[in-house]
């Protein structure tokens, strides 16, 4: 999975450059949220703006993400969703659980 | 009712495959675009996603990540219908639990079987010679026609 970090203040923004995010690859995205924790930043913006396609086993990742952040009294913060994938997380619910934003510069000016 | 496009592809039990029978569900999708006034790119979404949950699902629960056993996806477009059957060779996984409620939020897991029934029309998973089947069935009757669907 490419996925490329960068540090500002208050937070990490990582964007996810690929364009399936799906049960081949969640895994990954679960691991590469884990290091950034054990690096002690536990507030992080996702960029999805490459991701065209997400699963259940994509929104599983950002759900495990979002909750190990909050253990940490951190926030996992999303932003550049592309339409289909805003409509898996309101056929979810999930929309409601995750602040939603739809540039990097507006998740960051919210932490 | 005619038969328009029949696809049967047998695949590796591996979740690199996926992405595969996600294309070829969006290919299908071009497909049905002449009989369906339904936006194209959100049924291309769907389609790919009902593919993609089902054969995960395959892979990782019926047939356990097991290498050496294979996924059989078919899948059977008429005028009005679309058919897709997903064939594991496992001992099966139990769908029953996850009914039409939406998944508690907070959950990391658990949303593959909602997904799939709520873009479908029905699903049912069952027994087959080899293993099991997940079918899934829609109907491509648009709100205009009259006749009721079986």
């Amino acid at each position: 999975m490419i996925v490329t970090s960068k540090d500002f203040d208050k937070a990490v923004v990582m964007s996810i450059e690929e364009e399936r995010l799906d049960a081949h690859n969640s895994n990954e995205l679960k691991s590469q949220l884990m290091n950034l924790f054990e690096e002690g930043k536990s507030n992080i913006v996702i960029d999805l703006q490459h991701v065209r396609f997400i699963d259940s086993s994509g929104l599983g990742a950002l759900v495990s993400g979002f909750k190990n952040a909050g253990s940490r009294e951190g926030n996992v913060k999303l932003c550049g969703l592309q339409k289909q994938v805003k409509s898996m997380f309101e056929l979810t619910r999930l929309h409601r659980v995750f602040e939603i934003f739809p540039s990097e510069e507006e998740a960051l000016a919210s932490f | 009712m005619k038969n328009l496009l029949e696809v049967d592809i047998k695949v590796p039990n591996q979740t690199k495959y996926l992405r595969l029978i996600g294309q070829i569900g969006e290919d299908v999708a071009g497909a049905l675009q002449k009989f369906n006034d339904s936006d194209p790119e959100e049924l291309a979404y769907h389609i790919n996603l009902v593919l993609t949950e089902a054969m995960a699902n395959a892979i990782k629960h019926a047939n356990k990540n097991d290498p050496n056993k294979d996924v059989h996806i078919s899948i059977n477009l008429t005028d009005d219908q679309l058919w897709i059957r997903v064939y594991d060779q496992g001992q099966g996984f139990d769908i029953s639990s996850a009914d039409m409620q939406t998944p508690d939020p907070e959950l990391d897991h658990g949303r593959g079987v909602f997904l799939i029934r709520s873009l479908m029309d029905s699903v049912k998973y069952r027994r087959c010679k080899k293993g099991n089947v997940l079918e899934m069935y829609k109907s491509l009757r648009t709100s205009c026609d009259n006749h009721s669907v079986e």
